[in-house]
């Protein structure tokens, strides 16, 4: 005779490792898209740095804040990249997780919690942005765009960047019934606007007045700043600095408080 | 009696002549749901004209165009309108059709009907048109308004639109055609993100080696930039016929694959 | 004015994807008024037929005349004549129920005034009144079938092509569906149907064929089926998973013929009750038993098999 003891000490691995098993599916479905993640992870850094790093450098032989262009925007370029991979892993993939291949019902049908899925989904993605990121760090260091030896910093810190923009957004995808075009508007209104204001490619004391508030509510602006930080030493009060650190904390904690709120309320519904 | 007449049926089964009911489902799926999509894609221009052309206009100041000494805004507004011409046109004819193909079923049901394969590929296409046309002049509209139209010229820019478009969007449906998958259909920004950031879009190209010159050259995004530049700076050159001819040809590439693939795609 | 009475002449129909035969060198007429059951277990080749038929699906080899044309060069001709109901619904999502005719009715350059009036009817019809402003997504699987039903008639079709019409509907929403089809049928809509159900197939078909691997295995009216390939009467009984092997041996001289299942033995014959009370007087009695008509489910496995084909 099975016990409940029995089935309660059988299911103590799933307790423990549930998150792991989640992340280990993520991966596997992977699989089909290695090939494109890899040539995309190592084309992607070298083209940006070439068309914007020194093509358009050419047009900024001055240099802004002090030093050459490529300098300037390569590590604001990597926080682009990567934030932008997490805007991305927070629509689509997360609703189809609930609504087209219903991935997320399936492991709740087993030991797994919806906790441990949110768990495993964010494991996943921050294997997937480390290697992204790493990638995109040696084009870089190989373009000689990063002068402080604390450069690789940049990695930790896009994962933080990616992790708050991803988890507002997948709170809101995982609350949805379908998407009736929201994304879309959420990529063209939102998401977009937030990258072409957040001082890439100029300081934002060009944006006029009106708009710099943009940049102060974008993760990529405060993660763009203490990438600068990390690789060339800007200069800046310590409370700016702090204040990056916060937003971007306080982002990734709040999405991930009503992320994890979104897949109980919608697995156990 | 039957309610339908029959039609004719031309080019050996592949259309039934009607293509305007199938504009006239999307116009009616548009007003249905999607304007506010709609809307927001003639916003994307204008926010990157906006961010790079104000931002980054004011630390670059002004920019040499065959002579013509122009404000950055003014040389990048034309080529991000090229661009969201090629974008809007390959999406619809690549994404939009795969998916309403693969997934949405939609092709399928409008084939169940008296229309032909070729019915809804110049149905689909002229909506996108009619999209990107709109967009253009909506463009064009606060180009004017922030000061970058340079020349009366630039009214052509309209008509170049929708020529820079139908070919994107001829190419974009015959390589819909060859696709199975979506991982495949992953591989498209790979080859569109080079194109944009290179082809004399944020800076002319002669800032790089001949041969490299060469090679953006061959592309066609490079001539729907310098086309579209032509007309809303002014600054007109010989070289206008080469870009014409380009699209030209890639038109009629476009038209003869797809409609060679027309059945492959949809009566397989 | 037709040249025969013939809707649809297929001769050595074959479609062929890559290496695979989907529907391989069969042939079938169907005249004008009939209701035609097209049967067979997944993957036989049934909706590759159908789309050959619909003129959406160019056929490999062989020939193929619907309403008197060619499907590969008249598509547009056959097709303004033809009422398809697929298998899944492909209702256009982003329009609502009444735009859903409306629009498909254009496709067949129906005046806009002419449509929305066919529109209305045919909301009756298929009784959705009630949701004509409706989105599509939030109906129910009766509702959707309905309203893609709905949609085929749009053009007042000669004939209407109906793959898998009532999977996945609950027994309310089938017999709706039964009965609407049934009231074409008697207007004299000829009506191409395949379905995995064989009390469907009872219901709607005059004639059917079976079809197995891409090929035709048998054709006849359901009755003709029975009687040619099975009994009038069947009897089932079981004794045991283990013990139904043995028994069967004993009693092998009973029936017309004898089919040993895993969970059950299935005796064929003319009187079922004759036979177990023949089995019973020998000292076999089953743990349970069954006497029942023959039906084409009995006709279908025979044909095509027990054995799970996917």
């Amino acid at each position: 005779m099975t016990t409940p003891a029995d089935i309660r000490q059988k299911a103590l691995n799933p307790k423990r490792w549930g998150w792991w098993y989640v992340t280990e599916l993520r991966l596997r479905e992977m699989r089909g898209y290695v090939s494109y993640v890899v040539t995309s992870s190592i084309g992607n850094p070298i083209i940006y740095l070439l068309a914007l790093g020194v093509g358009l450098a050419n047009l900024v032989p001055q240099g802004i804040e002090g030093v050459p262009y490529l300098v300037y925007v390569a590590p604001a370029m990597l926080m682009s990249t990567i934030l932008s991979v997490g805007a991305e892993e927070g629509m689509y993939p997360v609703l189809s997780g609930f609504k087209w291949h219903k991935v997320f019902f399936a492991i709740h049908a087993t030991p797994v919690t919806p906790g441990q899925i949110v768990g495993g989904f964010l494991v996943h993605l921050a294997i997937r942005f480390t290697f992204t990121a790493g990638l995109f760090f040696a084009a870089i260091v190989a373009f000689g765009a990063v002068p402080l030896s604390t450069g690789w910093l940049v990695i930790p810190i896009s994962i933080l960047g990616a992790y708050s923009i991803l988890t507002p957004l997948a709170a809101y995808s995982a609350s949805i019934d379908d998407d009736g075009g929201q994304f879309a508007l959420i990529q063209r209104l939102v998401v977009m606007p937030m990258f072409l204001f957040s001082g890439t490619f100029f300081p934002i004391s060009q944006i006029p007045d009106w708009l710099e508030w943009v940049a102060w509510v974008s993760p990529l602006w405060h993660a763009s700043e203490l990438g600068r930080i990390a690789t060339y030493g800007l200069s800046e009060p310590i409370w700016l600095t702090v204040t990056h650190v916060v937003v971007l904390v306080t982002y990734a904690a709040v999405g991930g408080y009503f992320m994890r709120r979104a897949f109980v309320n919608r697995l156990t519904r | 009696m039957s309610a339908v007449v029959a039609p004719k049926s031309r080019f050996g089964g592949l259309s039934g002549g009607n293509a305007k009911a199938v504009i006239e489902r999307g116009l009616r799926a548009t007003m249905s749901n999607n304007y506010l999509i709609i809307l927001s894609g003639f916003f994307e221009p204008v926010f990157y004209l906006f961010s790079m052309g104000v931002g980054l206009g004011a630390i670059i100041g002004n920019i040499n165009v065959n002579g013509a000494e122009i404000p950055y805004g003014a040389y990048i507004a034309p080529a991000l309108l090229a661009v969201s011409a090629m974008n809007g046109a390959i999406y619809d004819s690549t994404w939009n059709v795969f998916f309403k193909l693969n997934f949405g079923k939609l092709y399928q049901t409008m084939l169940l009907t008296s229309l032909g394969p070729l019915d809804v590929a110049v149905g689909e296409i002229t909506l996108a048109l009619l999209r990107g046309g709109v967009y253009a002049v909506g463009f064009l509209i606060v180009m004017q308004a922030m000061g970058l139209v340079l020349s009366p010229l630039a009214i052509l820019a309209i008509p170049a639109v929708l020529l820079i478009a139908a070919g994107f969007a001829s190419i974009g449906m015959a390589f819909t055609s060859y696709m199975k998958t979506f991982q495949q259909m992953d591989w498209l920004p790979m080859v569109m993100l080079p194109m944009f950031l290179f082809s004399a879009t944020f800076y002319p190209i002669t800032v790089y080696p001949e041969g490299i010159q060469f090679m953006i050259q061959s592309f066609p995004l490079w001539h729907g930039v310098e086309l579209i530049r032509m007309f809303t700076t002014g600054v007109v050159t010989p070289m206008i016929w080469v870009h014409l001819a380009y699209y030209a040809v890639m038109l009629c590439v476009g038209v003869v694959v797809v409609s060679r693939r027309l059945r492959k795609l949809f009566l397989d | 004015m037709l040249v025969s009475n013939q809707v649809i002449r297929a001769e050595n129909l074959t479609k062929v994807y890559g290496d695979f035969i989907a529907v391989n060198n069969i042939s079938f007429e169907v005249p004008r008024g009939e209701s035609f059951g097209l049967l067979g277990p997944n993957g036989a080749g049934k909706s590759t037929t159908m789309k050959m038929i619909a003129a959406v699906s160019t056929r490999s080899s062989g020939n193929l005349e619907v309403l008197g044309m060619d499907p590969n060069t008249e598509g547009p001709a056959i097709r303004s004549q033809l009422g398809v109901v697929p298998q899944e619904d492909n209702l256009d999502q982003e329009l609502r129920v009444r735009e859903n005719l409306i629009a498909y009715g254009r496709f067949f350059g129906m005046p806009r005034a002419e449509a929305s009036k066919r529109a209305d009817e045919l909301l009756e019809f298929a009784q959705l009144t009630d949701r004509v402003k409706s989105k599509v997504e939030p109906l129910s699987g009766g509702m959707k079938r309905r309203l893609t039903i709905a949609r085929s008639l749009m053009n007042d079709p000669q004939m209407l092509l109906l793959d898998e019409p009532t999977t996945g509907l609950d027994p309310q929403a089938r017999h709706i569906l039964w009965d609407r089809l049934f009231r074409l049928k008697e207007r004299g809509t000829t009506l191409v149907l395949t379905t995995h159900y064989m009390d469907e197939a009872e219901q709607l078909s005059d004639r059917i064929i079976v079809v197995d691997k891409g090929e035709i295995m048998a054709e006849g009216s359901p009755a003709q089926l029975i009687r040619q390939y099975s009994s009038k009467e069947v009897l089932e009984v079981r004794y045991g998973s283990d013990n139904n092997a043995k028994v069967a041996k004993k009693i092998a001289d009973v029936g017309e013929r004898m089919e040993i299942l895993p969970d059950r033995i299935l005796i064929y014959s003319d009187n079922g009750e004759r036979d177990l009370a023949e089995i019973t007087k020998r000292g076999h009695h089953p743990t349970t038993s069954l006497v029942r008509r023959s039906s084409l489910e009995d006709v279908f496995l025979r044909l095509t098999g027990r054995t799970l084909v996917e």
